[in-house]
């Protein structure tokens, strides 16, 4: 039985499932982030999974993915940067504490 | 044969290392769970025969990000409290399972149009044409540093004593 796209987009759909699960549950900011960190990744999987099996010659897919792990990196950087922001006002980062926006 | 064996191996990895990101109350022990999923994640990307983007992989997020978690994690007091759930554990594992159900089965009931080409080897090259050359994504590039420069900027902005 040989790989075929499938198997890779189903693993990334596990994945991306999996920090779904993550993101939407846990009440610590920095694991909500490194949950969303690993949506992602399982983003980034297809992305290379779809370039590899349907334009095997042109890369695209691969480029996409330099971009967005480029902004993933943004992303994490300021996102952990408001959440030290934030436990330095409130001594907590339980995201269900802080509710200073919350209607 | 081993291409097989290796994409088994790391999914299962990958897989698992995941799912102890999102149980392991221990923080600081699933932002090392994290760790061996980008790991996981970089093996993937070889058996696709994308070796730039694996080395990419291992050194954006094993070697930055996931040192900024751990910073995170060591200067705010979580370790001790631990990685609690709220309350809607039931009804969010429920959609992500519904989640997955839906998504695999579109992703297997769609016919992709596949081509069996044999992939580009040692991609670096043809990376770098796709990305600089005149016809390529050059913009986008000078976006994406215009974006880390604003990154840079906005959390020195964001951190800074008052």
């Amino acid at each position: 039985m040989s790989l075929s796209l499938e198997h890779y987009l189903i693993l990334s759909a596990a994945l991306f499932s999996i920090g779904l699960y993550g993101a939407l549950t846990k009440r610590s900011a920095i694991v909500i982030l490194m949950s969303i960190e690993l949506m992602l990744n399982a983003s980034n999987i297809s992305l290379v999974a779809f370039s590899r099996y349907i334009v095997p010659t042109l890369l695209t897919g691969q480029v996409f993915t330099i971009f967005s792990i480029a902004v993933a990196a943004a992303e994490a950087t300021v996102g952990l940067a408001i959440i030290m922001a934030i436990y330095r006002s409130h001594e907590t980062i339980d995201a269900t504490k802080v509710d200073l926006m919350k209607w | 044969m081993a291409l097989e064996i290796a994409f088994w191996v790391l999914a299962i990895v990958a897989i698992a290392a995941a799912l102890a990101v999102v149980t392991i109350r221990n923080v600081f022990r699933a932002a090392l769970s994290l760790i061996l999923c980008f790991l996981a994640v970089a093996g993937i990307f070889i058996t696709l025969s994308a070796d730039f983007l694996a080395a990419v992989q291992i050194f954006i997020y094993i070697g930055a990000i996931s040192i900024l978690i751990i910073l995170s994690i060591m200067l705010t007091r979580e370790v001790q409290q631990g990685s609690l759930s709220n309350r809607l554990v039931a009804p969010v594992l429920i959609s992500a399972i519904l989640f997955f159900g839906i998504v695999t089965f579109a992703m297997l009931e769609t016919s992709w149009p596949l081509v069996s080409l044999p992939p580009a080897e040692a991609t670096t090259a043809a990376l770098a044409g796709k990305l600089f050359s005149e016809d390529g994504h050059i913009l986008t590039v000078e976006i994406a540093a215009i974006l880390l420069l604003a990154t840079i900027i906005g959390a020195i902005t964001i951190v800074k004593e008052k």
